[in-house]
């Protein structure tokens, strides 16, 4: 990586690297600039920050700041019912909420023993995917604001806004859906629902098309993002890097794919993958993420039944107890493997859940180290390229 | 996983075994072998990714008992390692040596529930909280309500109902 | 904001000079917040407010989840830039501060310094329940419960999560009050001055700035 960075002017002035592969940071020799980036930062995804070292506009050193969204879910839902717990898992992920309902809910019903109907279980792959669909699309205009494109922010945001009606035609409600629930679904899907939902796709489509001609094959934002914030094969293992940044690197791992859930052994997908990651690619590989999904968008609402069962019998959820035990429950989302590590000790009560957030590993760990050496400009691309959201860190 | 399971008992002391579904195993092994049962199945048997490194709080049995859930790429499952170690006083072995986000994880560990690793780089910077002098939040003698009821102005006039019996009173009166 | 920057410390100057600086005094403004009078023609004051309610500048800080409802807000659909309501990227071009939604306490204390630095007459949205009461967080030992005992509030917006039509009928409500001259947040809070800071350093445990920073 470092190779790409170089700059072929005199670096002997420049420091060097000591064993643990860190500089010295001498700060009272007036050569270095620490600053920090956000959490008050436009271009900062979310409610972060960086403190960073600077040399020139070069970055040296590098600390992630999380915990400003820390609000404490694992502790709450060790005070609240089962049940209860709906209300806040959702609002651990805000820009798609259904991975998390699904989680929560499939860790319950595999404790439990629920079977949940199949009716219900297509309308919960249809919201993954619609949750997945519209958090790409809420992507993407960050990506390319982060090169100064703005004109892309503002379709993908009406894009959205489309899908968000249909999620609240589905659930009542646009951000929060709460549409998941233990042992099925909400309701199904009102009179007229996949013609609206044709048209949106549609309409994406060929937003899609004039984004690559606006986006993809621009020269600034190539010339910006080709060979820029490449993640190495060997490092998908090493710092747990999963999702669109792991494919974009060549490997097929797609947990839609490898551990099949709900409907999604009966669409026909392959996961997406690139030669090698760098920011470009990752945005490809986002890019046809998103075209597949609005392809299994459709899918699903030609194979669905209509109508039939969309909750199995559950206990009255007011005294639920749940059996003792411990699962782990994954999903794929936007940004990666998503997942619920749930211990029930058979009370009403959960004894522990535990979230993990794809971007634990990807904002922490890996920004670290893809962040050394990068300008001080390219930084805010670097970190949406990765995906990162903080309130899946901090919980 | 039964073969795996068969070979890894003919050379560690695996404590307990419980098949939770046919790609996820949970097993328990003691706090000394635990580092090199887990590196043992990271070079050997192929769980090359960590996907979690959590601690449940069981207060009644004086235990933590931490969790390293590894997932093996090719064979498409998990393990699902479970050390118990001491509450009082609690350290464990770091394993950043393993994974480069395992010092994000142990971090997290020592802020929220006080279990030292010691050797982990960074591992008494705070992470999330900011000039936190309580007991560690996420154990369980660690009373939430009580501590926000204290420290954050409640608005008065809001009613705390318990969602429970005000339910049962508003949706099953008779039940 | 590490501790040790902030200690009293003696550092060379380029040329070899010793100095001695003491950070918290020297690089901050030790003055405090002084109440601003009105004008004292009064249709002049009339027009100020009618200025100031046309052109809000909110400050770029998304400190809570209610932030991602603010993108729709300003792209085409809902398009707030219409009613004169723009992005700033820092607080000393900004006069609305939208707090959008649950604070915790590190989040707080750089709210409270985003809030110091921007200019009066400055003006603050509290969006979601979670500004209000807690919200659903209510118990958790790291949010904030009322956001009007550390900021002065104009306007509450209600809902988890409210509408981007709510959020516009906020701005308006906001403009109603500026136009009628109701909209004194931030004389209020220096003329309650110690009474929020007392309120501030009470959650804030390690406080390490100067009083008001601006």
């Amino acid at each position: 990586m470092s190779k790409l960075f170089s700059i072929k002017e005199d670096r002997s002035l420049y420091p060097e690297k000591n064993v643990e592969g860190k500089i010295d940071v001498d700060l009272s020799s007036h050569k270095y600039l620490k600053m920090w980036h956000g959490p008050q930062h436009p271009g900062i995804t979310g409610n972060m920050s960086l403190e960073i070292t600077l040399l020139g506009d070069e970055v040296m050193d590098c600390e992630t700041h999380v915990g400003y969204l820390h609000r404490g879910f694992e502790k709450l839902m060790e005070r609240r019912k089962y049940i209860q717990c709906f209300p806040l898992v959702c609002r651990v992920a805000v820009p798609e909420p259904d991975f998390n309902e699904y989680c929560f809910a499939a860790a319950m019903e595999e404790l439990a023993g629920i079977e949940v109907p199949e009716t219900a279980q297509w309308l919960r792959t249809l919201v993954l995917e619609m949750g997945r669909l519209s958090s790409y699309l809420m992507w993407i205009g960050g990506q390319s604001g982060a090169f100064g494109q703005g004109i892309v922010g503002q379709w993908s945001n009406y894009m959205r806004d489309s899908i968000l009606d249909r999620f609240e035609e589905l659930t009542g409600g646009r951000i929060y859906h709460m549409y998941i629930i233990p042992g099925g679904v909400r309701g199904l899907l009102p009179d007229g629902f996949k013609d609206r939902m044709e048209e949106n796709l549609k309409f994406i489509e060929s937003m899609m098309k004039d984004i690559d001609r606006v986006m993809f094959n621009n020269a600034v934002f190539k010339k910006r993002s080709v060979g820029m914030g490449i993640i190495e094969k060997e490092w998908v293992t090493k710092f747990g890097i999963t999702g669109p940044n792991a494919r974009s690197t060549g490997i097929p791992m797609d947990v839609r794919k490898d551990y099949p859930y709900l409907m999604y052994p009966k669409l026909d997908f392959e996961p997406v993958t690139a030669q090698y990651s760098d920011i470009y690619n990752r945005a490809d590989v986002r890019r046809r993420d998103l075209l597949m999904s609005v392809d299994l968008i459709r899918q699903i609402m030609a194979k669905m039944p209509e109508k039939g069962e969309i909750r199995a019998e559950t206990p009255n959820v007011l005294h639920w107890k749940v059996p003792a035990g411990q699962t782990y429950k994954r999903a794929e989302c936007t940004r990666g493997e998503y997942g619920y590590f749930m211990v029930s000790d058979g009370s009403e009560y959960p004894r522990r859940i535990n979230v993990r957030g794809p971007s634990y590993t990807h904002a922490v760990a890996l920004l670290e180290k893809m962040i050394i050496n990068c300008n001080l400009s390219d930084i805010a691309g670097l970190m949406v390229s990765l995906h990162t959201y903080p309130p899946e860190i901090e919980r | 996983m039964k073969e795996l399971i068969d070979r890894l008992k003919t050379s560690y002391t695996v404590e307990d075994y419980i098949q939770q579904r046919s790609d996820l195993a949970h097993i328990t092994v003691s706090k000394e072998t635990a580092v090199d049962f887990i590196s043992h199945l990271q070079r050997v048997e192929g769980y090359k990714h960590l996907v979690i490194l959590t601690a449940v709080d069981w207060i009644e049995d004086g235990k933590f008992q931490l969790t390293y859930l590894l997932n093996n790429p090719e064979m498409k499952n998990d393990i699902n390692v479970k050390v118990f170690i001491e509450r009082e006083n609690a350290t464990m072995e770091s394993i950043h040596h393993l994974w480069e986000q395992a010092r994000t994880y142990q971090r997290e560990l020592k802020e929220m529930f006080g279990i030292d690793f010691p050797g982990s780089p960074g591992v008494d910077k705070p992470f999330i909280l900011e000039g936190w002098h309580d007991l560690p939040p996420y154990r369980r003698d660690f009373d939430t309500k009580k501590y926000s009821e204290e420290t954050y102005f409640p608005r008065p006039g809001r009613e705390k109902n318990d969602p429970a019996t005000y339910m049962k009173q508003k949706l099953y009166p008779n039940e | 904001m590490g501790k040790e920057e902030l200690e009293k410390r003696i550092v060379l100057s380029p040329d070899g000079e010793p100095i001695e600086i003491d950070p918290i005094n020297d690089y901050f403004c030790q003055d405090l917040p002084e109440v601003e009078k009105k004008s004292s023609i009064a249709i002049l004051e009339k027009f100020q407010n009618w200025a100031r309610s046309r052109s809000l500048w909110v400050l770029g800080f998304g400190t809570g989840c209610g932030a991602i409802e603010m993108r729709p807000l300003m792209t085409p659909k809902f398009d707030a830039y219409r009613y004169g309501i723009q992005w700033r990227p820092t607080p000393r071009q900004s006069d609305v501060f939208v707090i959008s939604g649950y604070l915790s306490v590190k989040t707080l204390k750089r709210v409270i310094r985003s809030y110091e630095q921007m200019q009066g007459p400055k003006y603050v949205i509290a969006l979601g329940s979670c500004t209000i009461n807690g919200g659903m967080y209510w118990d958790s030992y790291n949010t904030i419960n009322r956001l009007d005992h550390y900021i002065p509030v104009d306007v509450y917006i209600a809902g988890c999560m409210p509408r981007p039509e709510a959020l516009l009928a906020g701005f308006e409500q906001l403009k109603k009050i500026i136009r009628e001259g109701r909209g004194e947040g931030a004389n209020l809070y220096a003329e309650n001055f110690e009474w929020y800071k007392a309120n501030q350093k009470k959650i804030i445990k390690d406080w390490d700035m100067p009083d008001y920073n601006w």
